[in-house]
């Protein structure tokens, strides 16, 4: 089985978020990690890969810190990376990246498309989906279940409300999320593997791509910090005293109840 | 005059209320631009529906009703809706972020091959670009805002984002029944079950009040504390990760940076430490209010009222009282 999975390199969700002097996000000094649904995504990829053999591709967009997360996914188990590193894809968007991708992903063969629900970067869930419809596949979206019999694959998402379970027929792309499987860290030897692995980097120009073709439609027009909320109001008081209190506060002065 | 498109999201004949909300934000807009508002509604046996749209601001209802529409399905979906915005010609779709948006609008954006902004939580008539977005990224930790010169403008909008606003039962649309028309390739995938937990309470995503329990809780009857206090307001019940990872709650219920993102009214945040990707789902509520034993947990610092004590004491207590004050 000829497995690809995409993966973004992200902040780690606990680093603090500060603007620099053009009112950008600064990088400097972040920590940076696998996007948290993406690494659901290259786990199920290996456990495909080891139950029906074949191979596990990363494909990214990134730069030279990409790396580090490509090598660690190789750690975990997968077998190559594809690397696409230019500076256009800075200035792209999700219509541009998915332009990217899916030029990447036509040169390999597949059976099956894994990638995480969302970017917490970017708060976008919309490359899986968009990457499918590129691509001319179908797709499942939110799944915290997988299960392949021959080229049936047999989903269960996560809906409003409950769970649905959809069947699709492969190739398809399939978007994961927390619940699906416990990602693996990588093993001493796994690591010590990971260096000799092939990792090719590639600009758009290699790809056949024209950078400005991959410019953002969406204008970011600014960026801002969250607004402080004020200091806790703490309740004193013994537990029955301070319900009091609080649900009084809630009825008259905030008028929520 | 140019048109609003919004999508009406449906589900076992009952309108979502982010549906509702995104309209009645939507009339405000095309009253400020002088444009129409066109009201969306796919689904089976769902043309009923059109009467209780109609008074939160359509001008127009376009309803397709099939069998094939049944369940939501990508392909049929985006098929239908394609073919419906190239003949409308919108300037905007706007849509709820929820599972079927998240999964209906960028199929439809890549296929239109437009950008479209996910999971706003602020949108504005502005005269030059016609709308601009508010939305979060870094999990919340920084928030951007987003304009585009491309039509149509394509957009989720996070529930509780908007008011819905008092209904015009005077108000009078013209309706459109349309044919489906789905493309035969489109139609790639096929739903075997669909399990929705039955519940009384609200929609988590859709909730005025939340009642979250976290580690704190002990164990799954726990939970029970919480339930009866978010039932005493007509509330939902939500949790944290560490509960979900405990197994003391299902997946469905988690809220943070992997989960739901909530912005209710009122949040209780009981027996929750406040990890930063717990407040990435919860910083938008309007009121926080924290119950926790440890008085130097982190989700203090994101409350706005807070009481530090045994949440198994505290919140039967507020129960209570606010049993006394719903009563009232």
């Amino acid at each position: 089985m000829n497995i690809i999975v995409c993966i973004k390199q992200t902040f780690d969700t606990e680093a603090k978020v500060v603007l620099d002097k053009e009112g950008k996000v600064d990088s400097a000094g972040v920590t940076l990690v696998i996007n948290p649904d993406d690494e659901y995504a290259v786990e199920e990829g290996i456990r495909l890969k080891e139950k029906f053999g074949g191979e596990v591709t990363l494909v990214s967009l990134g730069n030279s810190n990409t790396i580090t997360a490509l090598r660690t996914a190789l750690a975990m188990g997968a077998d190559k990376a594809v690397l696409i590193d230019d500076p256009a894809l800075a200035e792209s968007d999700e219509l541009g990246a998915v332009e990217v991708l899916a030029k990447s992903i036509s040169s390999h063969n597949y059976d099956i498309i894994l990638t995480g629900k969302t970017d917490v970067d970017t708060g976008a869930s919309q490359i899986p989906v968009r990457l499918a419809e590129k691509l001319n596949l179908p797709s499942a979206n939110m799944v915290t279940k997988l299960e392949i019999d021959g080229t049936k694959a047999t989903t269960v998402r996560e809906i409003d409300g409950g769970k649905e379970t959809l069947e699709l027929t492969l190739p398809a792309v399939i978007a994961v999320q927390q619940g699906i499987n416990e990602p693996r860290y990588p093993s001493v030897p796994g690591i010590m593997k990971a260096k000799k692995k092939e990792l090719k980097t590639f600009s758009l120009a290699d790809l056949g791509i024209d950078a400005t073709s991959v410019a953002a439609t969406m204008k970011i027009e600014k960026l801002s910090l969250p607004s402080a909320r004020g200091s806790v109001r703490l309740i004193p008081g013994e537990a029955a005293d301070a319900a009091i209190e609080l649900a009084r506060i809630l009825s008259v002065e905030k008028k929520v109840l | 005059m140019a048109k609003i498109l919004v999508y009406i999201e449906q589900s076992n004949m009952k309108i979502r209320r982010v549906s509702l909300e995104i309209l009645s934000k939507a009339r405000e807009i095309a009253d400020q631009a002088g444009d129409e508002v066109v009201a969306v509604l796919l689904g089976q046996g769902v043309e009923a529906l059109t009467k209780e749209i109609i008074p939160y601001g359509a001008d127009k209802v376009i309803v397709v009703d099939d069998a094939q529409l049944a369940n939501y399905t990508t392909g049929a979906y985006t098929s239908v809706m394609n073919k419906i915005i190239k003949e409308q010609e919108p300037q905007a779709f706007l849509l709820g972020h929820s599972a079927l948006g998240r999964d209906l609008a960028p199929r439809l954006a890549q296929r239109l091959g437009v950008g479209m902004v996910d999971d706003c939580i602020g949108m504005e008539y502005d005269a030059t670009s016609y709308l601009t977005f508010n939305r979060p990224i870094y999990t919340g930790r920084a928030f951007t805002q987003v304009s585009t010169a491309v039509r149509p403008i394509i957009a989720t909008i996070r529930p509780n984002t908007f008011q819905v606003q008092e209904p015009d039962s005077n108000r009078q649309a013209e309706i459109v029944k349309a044919n489906a028309q789905i493309d035969a390739e489109d139609l790639r995938a096929i739903v075997k079950d669909i399990a929705i937990a039955v519940s009384k309470r609200p929609d988590l995503v859709e909730a005025d009040f939340i009642v979250a329990g976290g580690r704190g809780m002990k164990d799954k009857e726990g939970f029970g504390v919480l339930e009866e206090l978010a039932d005493v307001v007509g509330g939902a019940v939500g949790a944290s990760r560490a509960a979900v990872d405990a197994g003391w709650i299902d997946l469905q219920y988690q809220i943070g940076q992997t989960g739901n993102t909530v912005a209710p009214t009122l949040y209780f945040a009981c027996g929750i430490s406040g990890a930063i990707q717990h407040l990435a789902g919860m910083t938008s509520s309007k009121i926080i209010v924290a119950i926790n034993k440890d008085p130097e947990a982190n989700i203090f610092t994101a409350a706005d009222f807070g009481i530090v004590g045994d949440l198994f004491q505290v919140v039967p207590l507020l129960t209570q009282e606010f049993k006394k004050l719903v009563n009232q």
